[in-house]
């Protein structure tokens, strides 16, 4: 277990958008260039500050989606029905914007490969960001600990990351990706579809025995069910860390 | 100034009637729902309303004594601490002069004390002749959960926080004393008209 | 709307807590007054939408620690819980 940091004080800086890229019809991600950022620790999330020409102020936290290995800062953003914030970085943010952040903010929940495996990584929509960014870790870091992501989304349109994903599984020592759509499914589907239970994690996870480090990520009320039923499949509930979005996923 | 970020306007509504907003808030449009804690659910035969005090004799009605008072239909703006206001909501609920009509007292000042253990204090003056209300139902429902249902306490005139959510009874005092919100560094009035939003305002 | 709608985790106060701490906090330990219980900062259950934050704790909902601020002045509310532990 990584010992806690001695931070020195939290700035605000300004980070400059040099790319965006579109996951999905609602999803964005947001490549920053960050002047002399100190690096972070996959898991980790920055707060985001927009200003208005009057000074009304909104604030957000996000989730860094970029391992600490690139030097550029990734953020991923859903659009929110109502958000103010989210909607303006999926829909008004252009390159060579500049981004109010602050960051990277977080210790609790955070892997470093170091901390070593089995990882355990169970997701609800937009939680995938801050694991992703421990697979885009684990990927280049060796050897890699043994590593299997459960991932529930609405349909596969909506699957964050979804080729990537892909292509890490498909390497020798990828990780298992195990995709549960709860909405809709393409045709042919084989895979699960419904949203995660005891039942699947149960079919799904490592025994108790083999002590994963496990961060489930997502709105509240899926981690609360994801991991209450880890621990009654016998998981040690200081193995499993959360990190918890709120009602809509961020 | 912090950077100011292109184009971005927020979720504020344009000001139509800017004479209705104290200084400092915005409008909105939806209903935000605040929270310092899980939403108390308490069931009906177990609810009750209590007016308690050291110097005064103790009522408590039930919920079906207390529906049984007159109510009114109030129609007023509300605002909230943290900025934003909305026009020309609408409620129904027993007044607090209805109540107080049974309690003989020389009180100064109430607290009002919730399922949840949330209080704030208030003046009596401000609570009466009309300006405060016991509210059950909000724009023509009853009152939701989240909103503070089955019934809320309803202060208009001052910062939002003084209604207090799933209120269950006042206790009348002879001084005033900080509730939750004003023990952490809130106001000890609450005026939005004046910004007193944080002690010392 | 139910109960988890309203809250999230303290992993959101990491933000707050590292402009008055200087060590990472959501890592620090915090012992229950009421159950006893004792977990890390980012475990506990946050309500974050509220004049101030409230911690609470994840295991008997009751208060840990209230958060307000005006400006550049914190006050930290530590009622309810026993012990914070930090670094």
């Amino acid at each position: 277990m990584a010992r806690a940091a001695v931070l020195g004080r939290l700035n605000w800086r300004l980070g400059e958008v040099v790319e965006l890229i579109d996951e999905t019809p609602r999803v964005r991600s947001i490549v920053l260039d960050v002047p002399d950022w100190p690096g972070h620790r996959a898991g980790q999330h920055v707060d985001v500050r927009l200003t208005a020409d009057d000074g009304y102020q909104a604030q957000r936290s996000y989730s860094i989606a970029s391992a600490p290995e690139d030097r550029r800062v990734t953020l991923t953003v859903e659009r929110l029905p109502d958000g103010e914030v989210s909607t303006y970085l999926v829909d008004d943010l252009r390159p060579g914007d500049a981004l109010e952040l602050r960051g990277p903010i977080g210790g609790y929940f955070a892997w470093e490969a170091a901390m070593g495996g089995p990882l355990l990584l169970v997701a609800g929509g937009s939680g995938i960001v801050p694991l992703m960014a421990m697979l885009r870790h684990r990927a280049v870091s060796v050897p890699p600990a043994a590593a299997r992501l459960i991932y529930s989304s609405r349909m596969w349109e909506e699957i964050i990351y979804r080729d990537e994903l892909e292509r890490l599984a498909g390497q020798p020592d990828g990780p298992e990706v195990i995709h549960t759509l709860t909405r809709a499914q393409p045709p042919g589907w084989t895979g699960y579809a419904r949203r995660v239970d005891s039942q699947m994690l149960a079919e799904t996870v490592w025994s108790p025995s083999s002590m994963p480090a496990t961060f489930v990520c997502g709105p509240t009320s899926f981690v609360e069910a994801v991991s209450h039923a880890l621990v009654l499949l016998g998981h040690e509930a200081k193995h499993i860390k959360t990190e918890r979005f709120g009602p809509t996923g961020g | 100034m912090a950077h100011v970020s292109r184009g971005f306007r927020g979720k504020r509504v344009d000001q139509r009637d800017e004479s209705r907003l104290p200084p400092g808030q915005y409008l909105v449009e939806d209903f935000p729902v605040l929270s310092a804690g899980p939403t108390p659910y308490t069931s009906l035969e177990e609810w009750s309303f209590s007016i308690t005090g050291d110097a005064s004799e103790s009522k408590t009605w039930s919920w079906e004594e207390f529906k049984a008072l007159p109510s009114e239909d109030i129609r007023t703006d509300i605002h909230c601490v943290t900025k934003w206001s909305k026009l020309d909501t609408s409620w129904e609920g027993v007044s607090i002069d209805t109540l107080l009509e049974e309690v003989e007292h020389d009180a100064t000042h109430v607290l009002a004390f919730c399922d949840g253990g949330y209080t704030t204090n208030l003046p009596l003056e401000d609570v009466v002749d009309g300006q405060a209300w016991i509210a059950f139902a909000y724009d023509g429902e009853d009152l939701e959960p989240e909103h503070g249902g089955p019934a809320r306490l309803l202060v208009p005139h001052l910062y939002f926080w003084k209604s207090a959510k799933w209120v269950r009874g006042l206790r009348l005092m002879d001084g005033d004393e900080p509730g939750f919100w004003e023990t952490y560094g809130y106001h000890m009035y609450g005026d939005p008209w004046r910004e007193q939003r944080y002690s010392g305002d | 709307m139910d109960d988890a709608d309203l809250r999230v985790d303290g992993n959101a106060l990491a933000g707050v807590l590292g402009e008055v701490f200087v060590h990472e906090m959501t890592s620090a330990r915090i012992a229950c007054d009421g159950c006893g219980a004792v977990e890390p900062i980012g475990a506990e259950h946050a309500y974050m939408q509220a004049p101030g934050i409230v911690l609470r704790c994840l295991h008997c909902e009751d208060l840990l620690l209230v958060i307000t601020r005006r400006g550049g002045r914190y006050r930290l509310g530590f009622k309810g819980s026993r012990w914070l532990q930090i670094g």
